[in-house]
């Protein structure tokens, strides 16, 4: 690990303006995902930025319904919550179904949402990788691409994005709320948040230098059945291959969203309002432009047949 | 003798006529890292409680917790596996919860209240888990038991403090104490040794006592 200067963040918006000033500064909340990458010099900062002593470790409700969410609330507190547990039943879900225990305690709500790939090639520092080094190519494309992304990928990354937590978020229309260098806050919907690679997968977020995420808030309880379905290769404590977010409304309308295929959570407006007729017609609308490697053309009937297996189960109730 | 003596002296020639001429092209490259450098080592200051002796210390910045617990505090218990937060072999309660000692750093704990496997129970008066794992034999080279104990101490806590699991039919009921709950509560412990069977009859002696 590369050394670096450290300090404990007095206030947000002093956080965020010393994360700007300083060269090389990053925050750390969790550290769980950051502190694995600086041990393999993936990630240098020279400077650490502190944020646990910030009191952003709650949970409120908001006037008119809905919750924020504090950045700092860690994943097992979120997935625990009554509130959570109770009204947004898939946000519990998919961060039970994500990392370890141990884990969950420390990894926090924004941290999660910024937290980087796990494509082999991007840990491997001997390989070329445009997100780790912009512009030294992409080994993913044509090398081990099974767990890549079919949806959204471009000729730079096939990356995709690790998060369960981030794919229900993007199913209940979450909002990141932020604070900037200058002070100013800002809020961010969650289908604004994360990028495509296109030509730039480096650039993973649409957060500006120093900006600090303070909150993730969430709109008013949609009702209905909720439901979240990770495929992986072992039981327990692996990444997804494939995940299925689905909210089912007692008139079948309904949301949906897809993990594990994409460099962000996938959400297409079309294949929610198919949702009436069924898996098939919603599986046919979330993978149109679907571009799998070979290896990874497992996962369009992977899709298809969860996607089916999800709604049968939520019909039967 | 002759004929040695010259043998050494080539050899001695070579290696100075080899240092030489990696040391040429070596200056530039040193030059280009300090372009980036990193800063030097910097120290901080900080106070930890652990297993309830109050402790202050004066790290590197870069030291995990883990490393503070081995290092420098000489508690060996805690077990460095993979350092890379997938085995849980660094599992300690920090203010009462379980995590990877491995992925934090130690600086980030000034206040904190740490208790590692030495501070569970002694040789002569062990934790009941500890009693549990050795009634059932749960571990073969051991190197994984302290953070399996300490992991399995915190899982049978969140079951009795609700905490649902991934394997919750219910995610508003009391979560049940069985073993799919278990084995899926203790997946961030890895036992090469393969031993899950007899620390899953364990932590259910244990949780069946407490629960």
């Amino acid at each position: 690990m590369r050394a670096f200067s450290y300090q404990r963040a007095q206030s947000p918006a002093e956080a965020a303006a010393t994360a700007q000033r300083m060269p090389g500064a990053r925050f750390i909340a969790g550290g769980t995902n950051l502190l694995d990458l600086m041990k393999l010099e993936i990630e240098k900062p020279l400077h650490l930025i502190d944020v646990n002593g910030l009191a952003l470790d709650k949970i409120e409700a908001i006037d008119g319904g809905g919750l924020r969410i504090g950045a700092l609330v860690r994943n097992t507190d979120l997935a625990a919550d009554q509130r959570v547990r109770r009204d947004y039943a898939v946000l519990s879900r998919a961060l039970l179904a994500g990392a370890s225990a141990q884990l969950r305690n420390k990894a926090t709500t924004a941290g999660n949402l910024l937290q980087r790939t796990r494509c082999p090639y991007f840990y491997d520092t001997n390989q070329p990788c445009n997100k780790r080094q912009p512009g030294s190519g992409c080994s993913a494309i044509g090398g081990y691409s099974r767990n890549h992304a079919i949806l959204g990928a471009s000729e730079s990354c096939i990356a995709t994005h690790p998060s369960d937590m981030a794919v229900a978020m993007q199913l209940l229309d979450a909002t990141v709320e932020t604070v900037r260098p200058n002070g100013a806050t800002r809020t961010i919907p969650i289908a604004d948040f994360h990028r495509l690679p296109g030509s730039t997968p480096h650039v993973e977020h649409a957060l500006m230098p120093g900006e600090l995420i303070t909150a993730v808030t969430l709109p008013k309880p949609l009702g209905g059945a909720h439901v979240y379905r990770k495929v992986r290769d072992r039981a327990s404590y692996a990444f997804a291959l494939v995940s299925v977010a689905v909210v089912v409304l007692p008139d079948g309308s309904g949301r949906v969203a897809l993990g594990g295929v994409a460099h962000k959570p996938w959400r297409v407006p079309a294949a929610d309002a198919s949702m009436p007729q069924g898996a098939k017609a919603v599986a046919e609308q979330l993978l149109a432009g679907a571009k799998p490697s070979a290896e990874s053309a497992f996962k369009i009937p992977l899709i298809q047949r969860t996607l089916a297996s999800v709604l049968a189960d939520v019909k039967k109730g | 003798m002759n004929d040695l003596s010259d043998i050494s002296l080539s050899r001695r020639n070579l290696l100075i006529a080899g240092a030489l001429s990696a040391a040429t092209p070596a200056v530039p490259l040193m030059a280009a890292e300090e372009h980036t450098a990193t800063p030097p080592p910097t120290l901080s200051k900080f106070s930890i409680t652990v297993n309830g002796k109050q402790q202050t210390l004066e790290v590197d910045t870069r030291t995990t917790l883990l490393d503070v617990l081995r290092e420098h505090l000489h508690l060996t218990g805690t077990k460095k596996g993979c350092d890379h937060g997938q085995c849980g072999a660094c599992t300690v309660h920090v203010n009462g919860r379980r995590i990877n000692s491995c992925l934090t750093l130690a600086v980030m704990h000034d206040g904190d209240k740490v208790t590692t496997i030495e501070g569970l129970g002694t040789p002569t008066q062990l934790h009941p888990m500890q009693a549990a794992f050795v009634k059932h034999d749960g571990y073969q080279c051991g190197y994984c038991t302290p953070g399996q104990i300490c992991s399995a101490v915190a899982a049978v806590d969140e079951i009795r403090q609700g905490i649902p699991s991934h394997v919750s039919v219910d995610l508003n009921a009391k979560p049940l104490l069985n073993e799919a709950e278990l084995r899926e509560r203790m997946s961030g412990n890895i036992c090469r040794c393969g031993a899950y069977s007899n620390i899953i009859d364990a932590i259910t002696e244990v949780a069946g006592r407490t629960a």
